[in-house]
């Protein structure tokens, strides 16, 4: 979803209120079925996301069933009583820094493979060979996160796992990687990158088939190598991409998905992997602290907006390319 | 002096074409390395699953069956959770993809209509739901305060719209239909519905394809809203049904009525887990081959323009 700076800018034409009013009308006059459509719409956002964002109020108050989010009594210390919890609570740092370092670590990791892989792809010239890697690295897109931890499960158990197996077979102790908590990240990341990579590198790829292939042409007759044409066309050809979507990639470092760590946690790991996501559900859902989580959600997604709104101005300084 | 300039070039151009070659086995080689590590679990699984589970055991199955049985296949589909699991999980990703494709439509469709007075800032309240929603709590109060706790409608309302998708329709509607089409309807004496009915989505059936997928298989995969919503088991879909089988390992013997030894049971459940990965994929990997088309053309819409 990303936008050009000069694209898309609705021409700002000075009107005076009389016009304006006359456009709106003759608009609500042409389009009287659209609005109606707009209106189940309209009701849906409301009902379905505004009401909820509103009743966040609940992570100042002290939340009680019977009186709503609304006339529930005020949380202590101004209101603000959950937040200071959160941030006095033993484990606060440890969770902060869990879901830092399991998205900056699967962003450094996870990044770069997908644009190789483009790379790799658009140097095939057989075009069948080309469609096997692609359909085939596409696939595992499609397969849930609960089938993944079910298969990382069933390969990597220490006693029936065809890893571990191979691993007694040269002669070592077998690993049991799920009750390891240093092999949480690795299988993490490695995992996403398995069922990922393929998928996001349909973008680069579509970026590569832009490349003028007269460019590549005249290097050629020049003497170039195919290396000399990746290193001097293709890569510089993807790097406005790829800055783009690495900006964009680290706005959202303190937002990691909760379900696959949710699935890949135990008590055995769960000083590694217990995230924000995950503790809010613990909290919240489990424990029915329900202000409590409400506040610990709300201090995330402040968060993911800050570093949102800090990424799209550094992307529109570097790349005059933003979300909005 | 014109000669030795020739053989010059001439071996300026073998050289480059030794080296086009070495470079071209090195792709292809890395090519096929990538696409055996990906295949790799995914064949892993399928053999494992019609594998006899001693064979599993012992290490002798490695990448094609060994004992070759379908008696895992047997017990899943003779299992009531997992077919109550199939039925709840084709029910609601049908219904809600429908859902889905009607709402998305019914909110892109004005907001494609580029004189539509208001359109910006509908679609600026629309997409501000993108980038900040108010997350797990306040979102299960909501569906409790509504009574649609325990219902499958709490799996498919919240999820109505996808912001994301809507702004691919709505980027397809105005970007690939001409105006030129939609005026002369209008001259014809079309309504707005009309037009869309009969001009819009005939000539949008690509983008409705792509979107299909996009809710489709999320519906398919989700088991989390189902985790956190649904109290009673026998409206549990399948994604959650599986997690509980997968994770929930212990109870695996009493879930299958077993009789036989714990030792036995858990020996069953090793190719067992097997079988039921693949059963539970097995749409997606038959209708897979069909959605990779449109799937790639919706990536690329979605990552083009906003």
């Amino acid at each position: 979803m990303l936008k050009s700076k000069k694209s898309n800018r609705v021409t700002g034409s000075v009107l005076t209120r009389k016009q304006r009013a006359k456009t709106a009308k003759r608009s609500l006059i042409k389009y009287w079925d659209l609005y109606l459509l707009l209106i189940p719409v309209l009701i849906f956002f409301i009902v379905f996301k505004y009401r909820p964002i509103a009743e966040l109020i609940m992570a100042f108050k002290n939340y009680k069933f019977n009186l709503g989010a609304w006339n529930s009594p005020w949380a202590n210390s101004f209101g603000f009583g959950h937040f200071i919890r959160f941030f006095k609570n033993a484990y606060f740092k440890e969770i902060v820094w869990n879901t830092f370092s399991l998205s900056a670590l699967n962003l450094i990791f996870g990044f770069p493979i997908p644009i190789i892989l483009a790379l790799i792809m658009n140097e095939l010239t057989n075009k069948r060979f080309k469609n096997t890697l692609q359909m085939v690295t596409y696939a595992p897109h499609f397969i849930s996160t609960v089938i993944l931890v079910a298969i990382m499960e069933a390969m990597l158990s220490p006693s029936t796992g065809v890893i571990n197996q191979f691993i007694s077979a040269l002669g070592n102790e077998p690993i049991y990687f799920f009750g390891t908590p240093s092999w949480f990240k690795p299988m993490y990341i490695i995992s996403g990158i398995w069922q990922n990579a393929g998928y996001k590198s349909i973008v680069f790829l579509a970026t590569l088939s832009n490349i003028d292939p007269q460019h590549i042409e005249a290097a050629k007759i020049d003497g170039a190598n195919r290396f000399h044409v990746m290193r001097y066309i293709t890569i510089p050809a993807i790097i406005p991409t790829a800055v783009i979507l690495l900006i964009m990639d680290a706005g959202k470092v303190m937002n990691v998905g909760f379900e696959k760590a949710f699935l890949m946690q135990n008590d055995m790991n769960v000083r590694v992997s217990e995230v924000i996501s995950t503790y809010v559900y613990r909290s919240g859902i489990e424990g029915a602290q329900f202000s409590y989580a409400a506040a610990v959600g709300l201090f995330n997604s402040v968060i993911n907006v800050i570093l949102l709104i800090l990424v799209n101005k550094i992307s529109k300084k570097l790349t005059e390319t933003s979300l909005w | 002096m014109s000669e030795i300039r020739a053989t010059s070039i001439k071996e300026r151009k073998i050289k480059q074409h030794g080296f086009d070659l070495a470079f071209d086995i090195i792709i292809k080689v890395l090519s096929v390395l990538i696409i055996i590590l990906v295949m790799y679990p995914l064949i892993y699984v399928l053999s494992a699953s019609l594998s006899n589970p001693l064979a599993i055991t012992r290490g002798q199955v490695w990448l094609f069956p060994k004992q070759f049985t379908l008696e895992a296949y047997k017990s899943v589909f003779g299992n009531s959770k997992i077919l109550s699991g199939y039925k709840n999980t084709i029910l609601i990703t049908g219904v809600a993809t429908l859902i889905n494709l009607a709402m998305t439509t019914i909110c892109a469709y004005p907001l494609s209509r580029k004189d539509l007075w208001g359109r910006n800032v509908i679609t600026i309240f629309i997409t501000f739901t993108m980038f900040f929603s108010a997350g797990m709590i306040p979102n299960y109060l909501l569906i409790r305060n509504l009574g649609l706790l325990n219902s499958h409608w709490s799996l498919i309302l919240p999820g109505a719209i996808s912001v994301y998708n809507m702004l691919i329709m709505r980027n397809y509607f105005q970007n690939s239909i001409p105006d030129e089409i939609i005026e002369a309807s209008t001259i014809d004496g079309c309504s707005n519905i009309q037009i869309l009915l009969r001009v819009v989505i005939p000539l949008s059936k690509s983008i409705y394809a792509v979107l299909l997928i996009f809710y489709a298989v999320g519906h398919w995969n989700s088991y989390f809203d189902a985790m956190v919503y649904l109290s009673s088991e026998a409206k549990y879909p399948l994604q959650l049904i599986l997690r509980n089988f997968l994770l929930e390992s212990t109870q695996i013997k009493d879930d299958l009525g077993l009789t036989a030894t714990i030792a036995e049971a858990s020996l069953s459940y090793v190719s067992l887990q097997y079988a039921i990965i693949v059963v539970s994929s097995l749409p997606l990997v038959i209708a897979y081959p069909f959605m990779q088309k449109y799937f790639t053309k919706g990536v690329m819409i979605g990552a083009v323009k906003g």
